[in-house]
Order: C-alpha cells, then sequence, then structure tokens
C-alpha cells in the first residue's frame, strides 16, 4: 500500500536533487566570453595598426568626450594626412552611435582627435573607424563596455 | 519504508528551500554598484550654462519665476507656463496632451532636473533651456502670442526689473504691437515690414525672456527618494532599515528594472534616463497630426536663431558640442522620442508622449510585448513577465515617489 507513496516521494526527490544539479551547473558555468575590449589593433586588412585612447582618461556615460586615435603602419611609421570617418553603435540594439562623433584635428606623430563621441547607454558599443590615407584605406572596429 | 519516504520527502523538501531561497537572493556586487549609480547622490552638480551668462543670477531666476506664472504672458491672457507646469503637480498636468489656447499634441513633461537634458521637448526640437522657454510663447496652441508683443508686455510690466539685470531696453517705439515670425499672417506681415535692427532689437529681448525662465527652472531639482536612501546604504554596505528599507517585492523590481526586464539600459543613471531618443513602437493617437517624433525636427533645431551657433548665446562655441556633433540622420530616429526621467514617475500618469497608456500596467503590458512600430524599427524586443513581476516592478516604481 505504501508503494505508489514511494514511488511518489522518490520521484518528487529525484526531481529536486536533478534541478538541484541543474542548478550548481548553472551557477558555476563560465560566463559567455564578452567582445574583444583591446584599444590597440591591427586594421582589418592590416593596413595599419590603430590604437584609441580617451583624451581625458574616464570615459562617463552620456557625456560628450573625445578620443585620441593613433594611427601607424605595419612597420610603425606614424601617418599622417589620413581621413578617418567614425561610425558604429549598438550591436545588440537596433541604433548606431547617439552623436555623429568627427575628426577635428591632426596632432602630430599620426595621432587624431576625434570630437563629439558619447556612450548614452549602459551595454556593448563598437567605435568603427573608417581610415583613408596616403599609404592606403581600411577600418578598425573597437569594442567598448559601458 | 516509512522511514525512506521520510528521509525523501526531507530531502526534497530542503532542496526546494534551499532554491526558494535563491528566488530572493542578495543583490551582486555588479547589481550593487548599478544600484549605487541610480541614486540621487551619483547626480553630479548641476554644470553651469555658458550659454544663458544670467543663467545662475537670482534676480534672472526670480524675474524668471514671476514670467513662468504670469498669464500676461499669452495672446488671451489666460496661459502662463505654470498653466501646463503645475508647480503642485511635478510641473505637469496629469493630461494626456497639454491644453494651452487649445490642446496641443504632446504630453507635458513635468520639469525637476530639466536643466541637465541637452535637447528639449519630446523630440529634441531645441537645444538649451531658454531656447525652449520661447517656443510655447509662439505655439498657436499654447500661449499663442508674438515675440514683439511679449517685449512690449515686459517692457510696461517688468521694464526696470529688466533693465536692472539685463541692460537698457531698446527703443521700442516703432515697432508694432504684435509682430512675429510665427504669428497670424497679419502679424507676420508686420514681422517682415520691421527693420533688421528692430528685429534684433525685439529678439534680443526675447531671448533675455527666455534666459530669465531658464533661470528660474534651473532651480526645479529632483527629491530624495525612498530608492536614495536605499540605494546609498547599499553603497556604503549597510542594511537598508526603517525609511530606508524597500519590501521583497520592491527589491524584486528593482532587480527585474536592472536585469531581465533591461529597462535600466535606457532608464538609466540617478535621472533614469539616458537623455536621448528611441523609437519603442508607441502607438501614435488616431486624430492627431503625423507625428515622426526626433526625425522631424533635425532641421528645425539646427535652423533655430537662438540655437547655440545663434547670435543670442552668451559665451563661445565649445558649449555647442551637442548641437555640433548631433545626430543628424540616422533611421534609428524616425518616431523616436526622449527617454523621460523616472522620477515620480508613479505618481503622474498618463504616461508616453501623447498619452497614450492610462497606467503603469498599459506601460509594462506595452514593454512586454514590444509591438511593431507604425514607422521606422522599434529598439525593444518582448520580454516574458508573469503578473507577479509586473506587480514587482509597479512596486519598485512607485518607490520614486515615495
Amino acid at each position: 500500500m505504501a508503494s505508489p507513496w514511494r514511488m511518489i516521494g522518490g520521484a518528487v526527490g529525484l526531481v529536486a536533487l536533478a534541478v538541484g544539479v541543474l542548478a550548481v551547473v548553472y551557477l558555476t558555468a563560465p560566463a559567455t566570453p564578452g567582445p574583444d575590449l583591446a584599444r590597440s589593433k591591427a586594421s582589418a586588412k592590416g593596413v595599419f595598426t590603430v590604437a584609441i585612447a580617451p583624451e581625458m582618461g574616464d570615459i562617463r556615460q552620456g557625456e560628450l568626450h573625445s578620443w585620441l586615435v593613433t594611427l601607424k603602419t605595419r612597420k610603425g611609421a606614424p601617418v599622417e594626412d589620413a581621413k578617418i570617418i567614425v561610425g558604429g553603435g549598438m550591436p545588440e540594439h537596433a541604433h548606431g552611435l547617439p552623436t555623429s562623433p568627427e575628426a577635428t584635428a591632426y596632432l602630430g606623430g599620426g595621432r587624431y582627435r576625434i570630437e563629439g563621441v558619447k556612450f548614452s547607454m549602459s551595454g556593448w558599443w563598437q567605435l568603427k573607424l573608417g581610415i583613408s590615407s596616403p599609404v592606403g584605406a581600411d577600418q578598425a572596429t573597437f569594442n567598448l563596455v559601458m | 519504508m516509512k522511514r525512506s519516504l521520510i528521509n525523501c520527502v526531507a530531502i526534497a523538501v530542503s532542496l526546494a528551500a534551499t532554491l526558494a531561497g535563491c528566488s530572493q537572493p542578495e543583490f551582486t556586487e555588479a547589481e550593487k554598484r548599478t544600484i549605487a549609480s541610480m541614486s540621487l547622490s551619483a547626480l553630479a552638480p548641476l554644470p553651469p550654462d555658458p550659454t544663458n551668462r544670467f543663467a545662475d543670477d537670482p534676480g534672472a531666476a526670480a524675474l524668471g519665476a514671476t514670467l513662468f506664472f504670469d498669464t500676461g504672458m499669452s495672446r488671451d491672457g489666460n496661459v502662463a507656463c505654470g498653466t501646463c507646469h503645475k508647480i503642485d503637480r511635478q510641473f505637469q498636468d496629469d493630461l494626456p496632451r497639454g491644453v494651452g489656447v487649445a490642446e496641443t499634441n504632446r504630453r507635458t513633461m513635468p520639469l525637476a532636473g530639466v536643466a541637465r537634458d541637452p535637447f528639449f521637448f519630446w523630440d529634441g526640437r531645441r537645444d538649451s533651456l531658454w531656447a525652449q522657454a520661447l517656443t510655447p510663447l509662439e505655439n498657436p496652441l499654447e500661449h499663442a502670442g508674438n515675440r514683439a508683443a511679449y517685449v512690449h508686455y515686459l517692457k510696461r510690466r517688468f521694464g526696470e526689473r529688466y533693465e536692472r539685470i539685463f541692460r537698457p531696453l531698446p527703443d521700442l517705439s516703432a515697432v508694432p504691437p504684435n509682430a512675429g515670425p510665427f504669428g497670424t499672417p497679419a502679424e507676420q506681415t508686420a514681422w517682415h515690414a520691421m527693420t533688421e535692427q528692430q528685429r534684433r532689437d525685439v529678439n534680443l529681448v526675447f531671448a533675455d525672456i527666455g534666459k530669465a525662465i531658464a533661470a528660474f527652472e534651473r532651480s526645479i531639482s529632483h527629491g530624495q527618494t525612498r530608492f536614495d536612501r536605499f540605494a546609498d546604504a547599499v553603497a556604503k554596505g549597510s542594511t537598508p532599515a526603517g525609511d530606508n528599507a524597500l519590501s521583497e517585492e520592491e527589491q524584486a523590481g528593482l532587480r527585474l528594472f536592472i536585469g531581465r526586464a533591461n529597462c535600466s539600459t535606457c532608464h538609466t543613471g540617478p535621472r533614469f534616463t539616458d537623455n536621448h531618443f528611441h523609437n519603442t513602437g508607441v502607438p501614435p493617437v488616431p486624430g492627431l497630426p503625423a507625428d515622426r517624433g526626433r526625425t522631424a525636427v533635425l532641421n528645425e533645431v539646427l535652423a533655430d536663431p537662438f540655437n547655440c551657433f545663434g547670435k543670442f548665446r552668451d559665451g563661445g562655441d565649445e558649449a555647442c558640442g551637442e548641437l555640433k556633433f548631433m545626430q543628424k540622420s540616422a533611421p534609428e530616429l524616425v518616431r523616436a522620442y526622449k527617454t523621460p526621467s523616472l522620477r515620480g514617475v508613479a505618481d503622474r500618469p498618463p504616461y508616453m508622449h501623447a498619452g497614450q497608456f492610462a497606467t503603469l500596467e498599459q506601460v509594462l503590458d506595452h514593454y512586454a510585448k514590444a509591438p511593431a512600430p507604425v514607422e521606422g524599427v522599434s529598439e525593444i524586443h518582448p520580454v516574458a513577465l508573469s503578473d507577479r513581476e509586473r506587480a514587482e516592478l509597479v512596486a519598485f516604481l512607485k518607490t520614486l515617489s515615495d
């Protein structure tokens, strides 16, 4: 007579155990690897080495700020007379950057100032630089997480 | 046999209890950082407005307050800024759409912290608080006046105060009593018949009216709420208690808000807004004129003679970054509207840019379903929210009013 109860009890116990094991597996699983956050990299086709850095140090979400882009050839020579077009956005949302940043000055030594950057939301952003110069044209994409 | 049954039940109960305990865990360190970042204590001091050199002048703010509540600042003498921006109602009016001389097409926005916005109105059609303040004065559905009449009125009623704060008034003796670029055909004709010097004189005093009202509006700030006290305690690592505590339900709502419900992606920071414009698929109101949101006003803000590039700006053009680097063409600006602050939100239905939703529950229903927009692309995606989770989110939002 006790057999059905025993089976029900056992089933409940097994289900609870399985849920517990799954919870442990879920909680200890490695996090999804995030995007590559390197601030210096070869451009897509390898024409340039491109490095970016915020001009004033820390970036504050929601505030206009400037970046310095340093362009070098693969051999390390500074790239002059480059034109840089800035694009980007949030890959996980259906939108681009909230502003239209522009390269506003050449500072020498392959360094260019990009003004008017703003990251208005938390999450994964991309800054895409389209570069044309006397040594060639290429693009570079940088990931940033706010 | 009985003992093994009891053992099984005991194991099941203890596991179930452990898992139930997991449904309300402590906030993670990352969550605590996010919560702290949303506290009013994390709000930076109000930055100066170099485009308005009277922005922090107490005399200008006092004159601005007088003008803000003065129904004489309208065509028929019945409408003031304070008619829709009601001082005892968070400077809004509880109506789906504001009513000045006639019903407008947009929900009246509350004004707390407004001086921190980079762009104004639901669609951002002005780029400074003082340029914003001028716009309803000449809107035929709002104050419905014209700038020549406002300048004459200012001289008649407040001339001495104005001159003490701003500058000597120009000679207005030859300026028609009613003239302006947006008024009736007769007023527009009169405006264009004025000399360039007369138009410049009137525009300068008109801009000062906006600067005085802006100086007053800069003083309208957010008040501390129970959420802020809770967030400050969390930030300090202490246990919120008494007036600083949030209930289990409110905390669950907060966890959803900054987590799975994705609210804080746009409703971010101490003001719960990213100050940007988004298409979230909010439906148009039948019967209202076509409304394409942000994309429709990009040329308007760039052409506004009172914008940061214009000659009525004080200070240098280094203050004009927001306008200079404004997103000028992007598909996502179609039917995009400003993310409103959520402080005090539970006390001011209806919601959205034209009062489309009567309750917070309707707002959550919209965001959960994420319907396709009538035009453009919506940025939001459906999210499964149970009735209980919706109640938790509403409970959390109410802590932004206490």
